[in-house]
């Protein structure tokens, strides 16, 4: 049991990471963000480019991927969400437009970087065993920094004058506005820090999951269910989220394994019975 | 205004007179190489998107290569071959759209689609609208009759599961089996085959029922029961490239020391890149995938591949054949053409050289497995995976 849990947590770390940045972006602009899987699979890319085949070393590659990624949201934000959300009167054509970025995005990856499953070396080798649980040591080095990333995240927000900007802006817009806050900066600052997560956690991952070109919606929709278990737009049920899904999804495969594939079946019937519960998800209501 | 329109009207019709003379020039050549459309519907896009991809762009790859040397010369005719693909996005719906827009085009055979409901979903268009296809799926109803538009492009799992089995039972000491495999029709129906034909070999099942869903990222929690049971092979039925080199890695990290095995086709520099050395000794299908067998022609081929796409991928050894086939059979007979009722007769008897082997034959098989010929001669070669590289371990033939 005790490998159950911790494959749980290391799952946790890794979607509660992913989950952050789509999170974000709903607090603020209230988009769901179709393509932050897409975002996922590219900041993967860079990685797998930057660090397996120009052979840079892995932290300047895992920046690149958090650079690339940012530049992309704030130019994403300002160049088309941010007129659509001007000029539209209705909230689908922003859901729209994501869709319809998350499709763009999975045509010009596959042009780019082909059809195949790509990797690179591993970060750190060997294996942590112990009488009840075996861990690669790169999994304990990448949860760890999953960690310390959504802490700094978490810090960022709560004490940083744009950190407090964003809060604002989430709780009211309006009166963000009326008190001074610069609305389209911070969106943008917020889209480019969603997206920056989404490009970080895909360079992450690629050192264990590998990427490739397809995986964008997958990713998507798990994210999706991870902000819905703890609640859209709230940081902190992102995070509680992502644990949930990992714990349930590791113990699901071991508890019933023998049942076939059902794990999924029962996690999304338990969130349908959930929801019926507590429709705005387990925090509730947008931080600030 | 009378003086000026003048020489601009007679300039204008001796260019049209020039024009209409250079056409006359070159119609004849032109009437002589038609246009021979083969068409594609499978997946090339998504998590699945090699598996089509490696079909596109081997047939693309062939046909330039055939219109480079002046097209293909069937009958009287010379054809300039065209492919004409569809992505089915792996959706059976859109397979079957892509299929009736194959037969708006007016092609009759048409290579894919790449999965079981799709080539299931495409069957009745097929048949009412005169297509062969060929499929990468598995399932003995399409190929059996009273279906017979279907012809099976590769070495099925049901037909290369009991000679893996039995060369891994004799030589490497397996008692132990378990299987794996993704929640999908594919995969589910290979792991079915598998099971019967380690039942038939006396070997114990020690997991059968372990699933994942196909875009799963992490293998560990799926694996971690399965490698609890100690199994002397671990089977990854009907896996995806893009998925091997994770399962595997999982697998050798939770501590797993035995034999791996998968009944389709990988892919070397996936592997490598995906799993490195944890991938040693992985064994896999593949068509002409060694440099042990493979001949002059499939290197060049190779070549061609990577000069075209930077970078050639290994599923493309059993790939190349589809295209092969079909101009090979209407070589043999050029009323089938336009006319696959002329091709079904011609399967039976058919016979040419296998150019991408050393020694072998194109020739249609499946008489045991479906009670007709209809399923290509592809080289089984079943390989272990060994830094970096597919290494011969036997070559098996389907009947």
């Amino acid at each position: 049991m005790e490998q159950v849990i911790v494959n749980g947590l290391y799952l946790g770390t890794q979607y509660a990471l992913i989950a952050l940045g789509l999170t974000l972006i709903f607090a603020l602009m209230n988009v769901l963000n179709f393509a932050h899987g897409q975002m996922y699979v590219l900041g993967g890319f860079v990685t797998y480019t930057v660090y397996g085949q120009l052979g840079f070393p892995f932290a300047v590659a895992l920046v690149c991927s958090g650079v690339t990624l940012a530049v992309l949201g704030a130019l994403i934000e300002k160049f088309l969400f941010r007129p659509v959300i001007r000029r539209s009167v209705r909230e689908e054509s922003t859901m729209l437009l994501a869709a319809a970025l998350a499709f763009f995005f999975d045509a010009a990856i596959l042009l780019m970087f082909g059809e195949k499953q790509r990797g690179v070396p591993k970060i750190v080798n060997g294996i942590f065993l112990s009488d009840t649980i075996v861990m690669p040591y790169d999994r304990i080095l990448i949860g760890v920094l999953a960690v310390v990333m959504i802490a700094t995240f978490m810090l960022y927000m709560q004490y940083s004058r744009p950190g407090r900007a964003m809060r604002a802006l989430a709780q009211d817009r309006v009166a963000a506005q009326l008190m001074g806050v610069n609305v389209d900066r911070y969106s943008m600052i917020g889209f480019a820090l969603g997206a920056m997560l989404a490009g970080a956690v895909g360079g992450l991952l690629v050192t264990i999951t590998g990427v490739n070109s397809g995986i964008g919606g997958p990713i998507s929709i798990k994210a999706f269910l991870m902000v819905m278990i703890g609640g859209a737009g709230v940081v902190g049920g992102a995070i509680a989220g992502g644990f949930i899904l990992g714990m349930m999804e590791s113990v699901g495969l071991m508890v019933l394994s023998d049942f076939g594939d059902v794990t999924y079946l029962v996690i999304f019937v338990l969130l349908m019975i959930f929801l019926s519960i507590r429709p705005n998800g387990l925090m509730g209501k947008p931080w600030g | 205004m009378i003086t000026t329109r003048l020489p601009l009207q007679a300039a204008a019709l001796a260019a049209v007179a020039s024009l209409a003379v250079s056409l006359a020039d070159t119609s004849p050549a032109q009437a002589q190489q038609k246009e021979l459309k083969i068409g594609f519907v499978g997946v090339t896009s998504g998590p699945a998107a090699a598996w089509g991809t490696s079909n596109v762009r081997s047939m693309q790859v062939r046909a330039e290569w055939l219109n480079e040397k002046g097209g293909v010369k069937i009958g009287d005719d010379t054809y300039k071959i065209t492919v004409v693909t569809f992505d089915d996005q792996k959706d059976p719906r859109r397979a079957i759209a892509g299929m009736e827009k194959m037969a708006q085009e007016g092609i009759h055979y048409v290579v894919g689609p790449n999965v079981d409901d799709g080539a299931a979903a495409v069957r009745p268009v097929a048949e009412s609208k005169g297509i062969i296809y060929f499929p990468y799926a598995f399932p003995k109803s399409l190929y059996a009759p009273p279906a017979s538009n279907a012809i099976l492009g590769m070495v099925a799992n049901y037909q290369s599961a009991p000679a893996i089995y039995k060369y891994l039972k004799e030589n490497k000491g397996v008692k132990k089996i378990a299987f794996v495999a993704a929640n999908e029709s594919d995969p589910l129906s290979q792991r079915d085959g598998g099971v019967v034909a380690a039942q038939a070999l006396g070997l114990e099942i020690v997991a059968q029922n372990d699933t994942y869903a196909n875009d799963t990222r992490d293998f560990t929690p799926v694996l971690t029961p399965v490698v609890r049971r100690r199994p002397d092979l671990l089977v990854l039925s009907g896996v995806s490239p893009g998925n091997a080199p994770l399962l595997i890695r999982a697998a050798r990290e939770l501590g797993y020391q035995g034999l791996i095995s998968a009944e389709t086709a990988q892919d070397a520099a996936v592997l490598q890149e995906g799993a490195g050395a944890l991938a040693n000794g992985f064994i896999s299908v593949g068509g002409a995938s060694t440099a042990e067998i493979r001949s002059a022609e499939m290197d060049e081929f190779i070549a061609r591949y990577i000069k075209k796409f930077g970078e050639y991928n290994d599923e493309s050894n059993t790939k190349v054949y589809a295209l092969d086939y079909i101009v090979e059979t209407l070589k043999a007979n050029p009323k089938a053409v336009a006319n696959v009722d002329e091709f079904k007769k011609t399967v039976d008897s058919f016979s040419a050289p296998n150019p991408y082997v050393k020694q072998g034959t194109l020739k249609y098989v499946g008489t045991a497995s479906f009670g007709q010929k209809r399923q290509l001669s592809v080289p089984m070669v079943v390989t272990e995976f060994k830094d970096g590289k597919f290494q011969t371990l036997f070559v098996g033939e389907v009947n």
